[in-house]
Order: structure tokens, then sequence, then C-alpha cells
């Protein structure tokens, strides 16, 4: 069978399945069962991928190369762990009332369909997939995020269907402009909007449109990442929603809508000026780097907090890819990965927390440490993690980002480097007294699952000391392609 | 150089002309089931001008696309919006619009800019139809203007759909619409989005008693 099919299948089969079976006791294990099922699946694409190079699928709809496979298999990796985190978190939330069985069947059901719609968009070939397969990964967490009813919630999802549904227009009519450019070089036909037959033929696509199109996609899709001043949505929809679906929109959610902006910034950079889409690139990212960072210190709600902070590194990353060149495209995939795996690792230990303490509020959880030293231990090495402290990974991408920045943009250095300051004293003031001092937590009638946690955080560290050649490799030809 | 202009190219022009006109009507229009009404009457011009353009150049998917457009937005999603209003209980409801004047200016505003970012673009352009590439941008706008300026959550999806509206209208001009495959996506997404959205309208009617978004500005960075 082939593994392409299996990873794409998983997810929508079960996905349906839960909708009918989804309030057995057992569905929480067969939504673990299926994302491991998808990974498997994707770790089996990948290995064939580095064996055997790029390949497509069903004709030339889909198309796997070194750079999206790799966000294929972070994906399917942070789903897996996300959906072991979630069997006793929502259990909890099910004791405590806030949420009903057909609830937990819904969030289920819609999971999966979710983990399909960013499967799909990542692997698609087909320009126009990808904004559908987009749209469609906002529908399926739109009901996610007002998953426990309340007036918060609802007006979060609201606010989060009304931006990202304007944004992702955008994107739409960026697309039919990449269209009409593309349709004068290759002609009417489906292959048109092909990522493979386009970037043939990219520095033939006239520039007028392109340079229009390029704008249209990159505030398209950049509602989705969360750019400023386009990021109103996320810390409401991260904040008010369960968290581990706070956990997939940080950690992959947004790792999904900035690779749809890279593939189209492959195209753009062919037609325009050398330039161009870069410079936009880099403009929109210390903008939002800066906005999220000042933004950081009056945070009251650990979730909307860490949304900031996923705001500032989206930012950050945008600005690596803007820079462009071999080293600084290595230091922002390297990132994205580090970005992935520290926030949801730190999401995983902020909902167990909130859960043993009733509150998001920062001001009244304190001393997790006393009560479950590893869930302390969790949110206080993850924090540490994400703030760039060596020697997590973390640091490392920082120090790549910032180096390269120093030399060749060294007029942003100081920018770069007050906004990481202001998030660093921000974020860990507010973190320390959440894990040390006197305890206000209380013991859980469900043991919340440890492992992801410190899993992902032991493959952050891991690669902050020691980045395994063939993965050294693999980062290497991902960043070659981008240009 | 002065040629004139074939009859078809006068129609569709005539059509999404009229398309623009429906999106100012929108623009002002306070009463909801007018709305839906205005709404499904853009879907039908848009219908129209995709059919023309379809028998003008005997493409086979504009057909299709021209059929999608007549079932889509010209019946099924009218149907469900009225059926929502009935059964949400706001038929009655009008909205409490201060400044259509101000807001009618806006859209003029709006018009111009659209026409100048699109003129460049619809010169390149070798369709019947590319003088109406700026005409979708100018109605995308417009619904984006009504996004903002409207109360109801209604309104606001109503709004989206006519964003969709224009944007169709831009493929069709650009390009003689997208492939297939795209459209049937979109088309999807779009009825999926709309259903999804309905059984929102009753979780917020059930926690404020009202569809009205001035309830939903709690959440801020204080």
């Amino acid at each position: 069978m082939d593994f392409f099919v299996l990873m794409l299948a998983i997810p929508l089969v079960s996905g349906a399945l839960l909708t009918v079976v989804g309030e057995r006791d057992w569905a929480p294990n067969l939504n673990i069962v299926a994302s491991l099922g998808t990974f498997l699946a994707a770790a089996g694409l990948t290995a064939e991928i580095v064996a055997s190079g790029p390949r497509f699928a069903f004709g030339e709809q889909f198309f796997i190369d070194s750079l999206n496979v790799f966000f294929v298999a972070l994906t399917a990796f942070v789903g897996l762990t996300t959906s072991i985190f979630s069997g006793p978190y929502m259990r909890n939330e099910q004791e405590h009332g806030r949420l009903t069985k057909p609830r937990l069947r819904l969030y289920k059901s819609m999971y999966q369909l979710f983990m399909f719609t960013m499967l799909a968009a990542l692997t698609t070939n087909n320009l126009g997939i990808l904004w559908v397969a987009m749209e469609a990964a906002t529908l399926t967490t739109v009901l996610l995020v007002s998953l426990y009813r309340t007036p918060a919630s609802l007006e979060a999802a609201w606010k989060y269907f009304i931006l990202c549904g304007v944004g992702i227009a955008q994107a739409l009519f960026g697309t039919i402009l990449l269209y009409f450019a593309a349709e004068r070089v290759l002609g009417a036909t489906g292959n048109a909007l092909l990522w493979t037959h386009l970037v043939d033929v990219k520095s033939q696509l006239e520039p007028t449109i392109m340079a229009l199109s390029f704008i249209f996609l990159l505030v398209g899709y950049g509602t989705k990442v969360g750019l400023a001043p386009l990021h109103n949505w996320l810390p409401d929809a991260h904040a008010e929603g369960p968290t581990p679906v706070s956990a997939v929109l940080s950690g992959l959610l947004l790792n999904v809508a900035l690779y749809a902006i890279l593939r189209c910034k492959v195209l753009a950079d062919g037609a325009l000026p050398a330039g161009f889409a870069g410079n936009l690139m880099i403009g929109f990212g210390l903008f939002t780097l800066l906005v999220a960072a000042f933004f950081l210190s009056r945070q009251k709600d650990v979730k909307r907090m860490f949304a900031y902070s996923s705001i500032e590194h989206m930012g950050l990353i945008t600005f690596a890819f803007g820079m462009g060149g071999p080293v600084a495209n290595f230091a922002g995939l390297l990132h994205m990965t580090m970005h992935s795996l520290t926030k949801s690792a730190i999401f995983f230990a902020v909902g167990h927390a909130t859960q043993k303490t009733g509150t998001q509020l920062m001001e009244n959880i304190r001393g997790l440490i006393r009560i479950n030293p590893l869930i302390g231990w969790g949110l206080m090495l993850g924090t540490l993690a994400i703030l760039g402290m060596p020697p997590f990974g973390v640091f490392a991408s920082e120090f790549m980002i910032l180096t390269h920045a120093m030399k060749h943009f060294p007029w942003a250095t100081p920018i770069l480097l007050l906004a990481l300051g202001v998030a660093f004293a921000s974020i860990f003031g507010k973190v320390q007294p959440m894990v040390f001092g006197e305890t206000t937590a209380k013991r859980l009638p469900h043991a919340p699952a440890i492992t992801p946690v410190f899993l992902h955080l032991a493959i952050v560290l891991m690669l902050g000391l020691y980045i395994p050649p063939y993965l050294t490799r693999w980062f290497h030809e991902a960043a070659r392609m981008l240009g | 150089m002065t040629t004139a202009i074939p009859f078809s190219a006068q129609l569709i022009n005539l059509f999404a002309a009229v398309i623009l006109l429906l999106a100012f009507a929108m623009l002002a229009q306070r009463r909801m089931l007018s709305l839906i009404n205005l709404f499904a009457l853009q879907g039908f011009c848009l219908f129209l001008a995709t059919l023309v353009a379809a028998v003008t150049t005997g493409q086979v998917h504009l057909y299709y696309s021209a059929g999608l457009t007549l079932a889509l937005k010209v019946l099924l999603l009218p149907w469900i919006l009225h059926r929502l209003v009935r059964k949400l209980n706001v038929r009655g409801e009008v909205e409490a619009l201060i400044k259509i004047p101000t807001t009618m200016l806006v859209g003029i505003v709006l018009v111009m800019i659209a026409f100048n970012v699109a003129l460049p673009i619809s010169e390149l352009s070798q369709t019947i139809t590319r003088g109406t590439l700026g005409i979708a941008l100018a109605v995308v706008m417009l619904a984006f203007l009504m996004m903002i300026t409207r109360q109801k959550a209604i309104s606001q999806v109503v709004g989206f759909l006519s964003m969709e509206n224009g944007l169709f209208l831009a493929a069709t001009s650009a390009t003689y619409g997208m492939p297939m495959v795209v459209e049937l996506g979109i088309a999807l997404d779009v009825l999926v989005g709309v259903i999804i959205l309905g059984v929102f309208f009753f979780q917020i009617r059930d926690q404020f008693d009202s569809l009205d978004i001035r309830h939903m500005e709690k959440l801020k960075d204080n």
C-alpha cells in the first residue's frame, strides 16, 4: 500500500468514523491509534522521499519533495503527541462538567479532519487546492475554538472565522492573479496552477501581475500565520479554545500557512526583481516581532501570553525567510521545527496547570512544582527553551538568524535584540512565580500525560546539542529549494 | 485603436455593472430579508455573465461553473439563509445603521482605488471580459466594507458571500474561470462554511439572546 495514500486516508476515514462512534469509551484510543497510523505512514513516506527523491501522486495533483515532506513529518508527529495529551486532558474536562459527550465526539472527529486538511495542504501540487485545503482547515477548527460554548469562546470563534475568512479571500484573489499570469505562459489547461509546472516557467511570468499576486497572497495567508497587523484573531482563538486545539493551531497550522507563503515566494522570486518578495517579508516579519513582543508584557492570561509568543516567533521566522539565501532559510526551517515542538510542549504543560488550578489567569497559578514537579519543570524548561536559552535548539536557530542579520541586514539587529529582550523579560518574569512558591493547585481525577511534554523537550534539547547529519542534509536540501 | 466592442462583451459589462450596483444596494440595505434577496439577485447576474461568456467563447467548463453559480449562489445559499432567518426569528430585524451616506462615499472611493489597481492588469488580459476585472475588485472591496460596518452576524456572512461573488467574477473576467477541480473545491468550502455558520448562529443566539455582534467585544488585551 502506498504510504502517501494511507497518510491522507487514515485521518479522513477515522474522522468520518469518529462522528459515528465518537461517544464510546474507547473513542479517545481510536483517536490516538489513528494519529499513530498517520504518523507511521508519514514516517514511511519520509523514508521513501529521502531514499528515492521527489514524487507525484494522483497524477500530478500531489507532489512531495524534501521541503514539504519535512513539514509532513513534523505535522504527523505533533498530531500524534497532541492526541496522546488530549486523552486524559479531555477526560478531566468532562469530569469538571465543562464538556459533554457529544462535544467530545465533535472534538475528536474534527481533530482528525483538521489533520487531513493540513496534510492535504502540505502535499498538494495545485495552488488552487492549497487554498481550498487552507480554508477547510479554518472551517474544521472554528467549531473547535467554540467547543466550550462560553460567550468568550463564541466571540473568539466568530472573530477567527471572519478575520481568517476575509484574509483567505485575499489569498484567493492572489491565486486568481497567479493563474492569470500562468495562463499566459502555460495556456488555459489544468496545469497552469500546478507548482511544478509554474516553477519551470517562473522567470517568464508577467512581473506586474506577479507583484500584485504575491502581495495578496502574503496578506491572505499571512493572516493565518498571524502576521501583524492581521493577528487579532490568534490570541483569542488560542486562549478560548481547548488546550489541545491551541497546541495544534500554534504548533502546526501557523507552519502550514507559512509554508503556503514560501511556495508562492519561490515563484515570485523567479518573476520579480531580486528582493521584492523578500523585503516585503522582512518588513512584515520585523513589525510582527515588535508588536508581539510589546503585547507580551501586558498579558494576564497564560494561554494568551504564549499565543503572543507564537506570533513573535512567526514574525522572526518570516524575517528569516525574507532574508533568503541558504543560511537564513536553513535557520528559518530549523526555527519552525523548534517552535512547533517547544510551543506544543508548553501548551501541554499549561493545559494541565490550568486544569489543576482551575484558572488561566497567571496571578492565580502558583507553585506548580509543589503539587506536580514534572509539570512544573516541564513548563519551566519549555519556557527557557522558547526564550532561546542554550542548550536548547531554539538558541541555535535564533543565533543563526541573528548572526546572518548582523552580516547582511545590520540595521535590523537592534530591532531583533530589543524584541527578543522584551519578550524574555515579560515571559520569564511571569512564568517563574507560576512554577515556584506556595501552591494553588489541586489533584486531578485523571493523571496527566507527561510523556509528550518531555518527549518534545528532549528532541529540542538534542537538536540544540547535536543535529544528526541526515537531518542537516535534509534541511540543506529544503533550504536550497527555497533559493 | 478604436474597434467596436462586441455585443457579448457589452452584455457582460452590463451584467458586471449591475453586480456592482447591487453591491452598493446591499451596502445601503437595512432589512435582513431584502439583503438576502439582493445577494441572490447578485448571484443571478453573475450566473448570466458567466453564461454569456460561456456561449461566446464556447469553453465547456464555463457552462459548468455557470451551473454551479446558479445552483449554489442563486438557489441553495439564499434558501439556507432564508431558513436561518426564519428559524432564528430575526426576520423583522432592522439594522440600526447610521451614516449610510458616509459609507456610500467611502464605497465610491474604494471603487476608484479598485479600478486604478486593476487597470494595468486588465490591459494585459486577452479575454473579452477583461474590462470587468476592475468591477470585480470593486465588488470585493465593497463587500469588505459591508463586513466592517455591519453589526448583525448574518449581514456579515452575506458580506462574506458577496465577496466570494466578486472573486468569482474576477476569475471569470481575467481567465475564463479557474480549473474545474479548484472551482468545485471552493464551492464546497463555501457551502460547508455556511452550514457551519448556521450551527454557529444558534450557539451565538443561545448564549447572547441576539445575533448582534456588539455583544462580542469583550476579548481585549488589557
